[in-house]
């Protein structure tokens, strides 16, 4: 494949929005460490969790340059896959109805209870903030690395814009952040997993395919058609779920 | 060391929620592979026969899902 605008505009909004999501959550429990235990804790937990991923991301990504690229697509392309339809899968139900949203304020108010029963830093270096802001970091964070990678190795050239898509994200999640300083309640996750969903699904059945030295009717033009089928095999599990459902769980 | 195994926890939960999903999608990637590679379907069928696939596996397991 070769790397045109058609195929970049994808590659930087599916990195953009599923790290949106997760750095969402990431923020969610890193406020909650620094209004309960302090900033000095939080800040420099996420800070150090940030030094230590890009430690793996320069490790891992010269790494996926000596694997032959088919080899590559195929095995990267399954997980895209894995992780894509199991997004996509969560975020139709979401929508049905048939499990609850996922709800950042209430995921807030969980972590600050959590956080209170610890007991206080007294006058030094707050351990106990500085490990779940680093936890949280490392967890959401090394997603971000798949994503990234996973998005960015399908061909030449494609990890630059994976990497600004993410960057981009990071820097949006950071203003709102500061902005508001308090969970970003209002970001629409349920639809942002919907969107990466169909778009991790379509890149990871196309890369899988190119993998396999399959030739895909219209070429790169394969990929927008794979857009819309899974988005409207999604949409309409949407439709039919009320029609099967026994009963709806309200969230 | 429990803050490594969360990680990894939370690593294999971005592929694996349900099982069955991610073992169908695993069995029907590779039966996909094994048909292109010894060309029982014309080529220009290929890419579209493995996301028929893919599509009627997402629309029957998000539906058993719903009913459960």
């Amino acid at each position: 494949m070769h790397e045109s605008v058609m195929s970049l505009w994808p590659t930087v909004l599916a990195s953009f929005l599923a790290s949106t999501v997760e750095f969402v959550e990431a923020l969610t429990v890193i406020l909650a460490v620094g209004t309960v235990r302090g900033w000095r804790g939080a800040l420099s937990g996420a800070g150090a969790a940030v030094l230590v991923l890009a430690v793996l991301v320069a490790a891992l990504g010269p790494a996926l340059q000596v694997v032959p690229l088919n080899a590559v697509r195929v095995a990267l392309g399954a997980l895209m896959l894995l992780f894509g339809l199991r997004w996509l899968r969560k975020a139709a139900l979401r929508a049905a109805g048939i499990i609850p949203l996922h709800d950042e304020a209430a995921a807030f108010e969980k972590e600050t209870s959590r956080l209170r029963g610890q007991g206080s830093a007294g006058g030094g270096f707050d351990t106990v903030g500085f490990a779940a802001s680093f936890k949280i970091t490392m967890i959401e964070g090394a997603e971000v690395v798949f994503i990234v990678i996973a998005i960015g190795a399908g061909g030449h050239g494609l990890l630059l814009p994976a990497c600004l898509g993410a960057a981009a994200a990071l820097a949006l999640v950071i203003a709102l952040g500061v902005a508001v300083h308090r969970p970003l309640a209002q970001v629409p996750e349920n639809t942002l997993k919907f969107i990466v969903g169909v778009l991790l699904s379509a890149f990871g059945a196309f890369w899988f395919g190119e993998g396999l030295g399959i030739r895909w009717p219209g070429e790169d033009w394969a990929v927008p058609a794979l857009v819309v089928v899974f988005a409207l095999t999604a949409l309409a599990a949407v439709r039919l779920i009320p029609a099967t459902a026994p009963a709806r769980v309200k969230s | 060391m429990n803050w490594l195994k969360t990680i990894w926890d939370e690593l294999v939960g971005l592929f694996v929620d349900d099982i069955s999903l991610a073992v169908v999608i695993v069995l029907w990637l590779a039966a996909a592979g094994l048909v292109v590679q010894l060309k029982w379907i014309p080529s220009d069928l290929q890419g579209p026969f493995l996301a028929l696939g893919l599509v009627v596996i997402f629309m029957e397991n998000t539906l058993r899902r719903a009913r459960m």
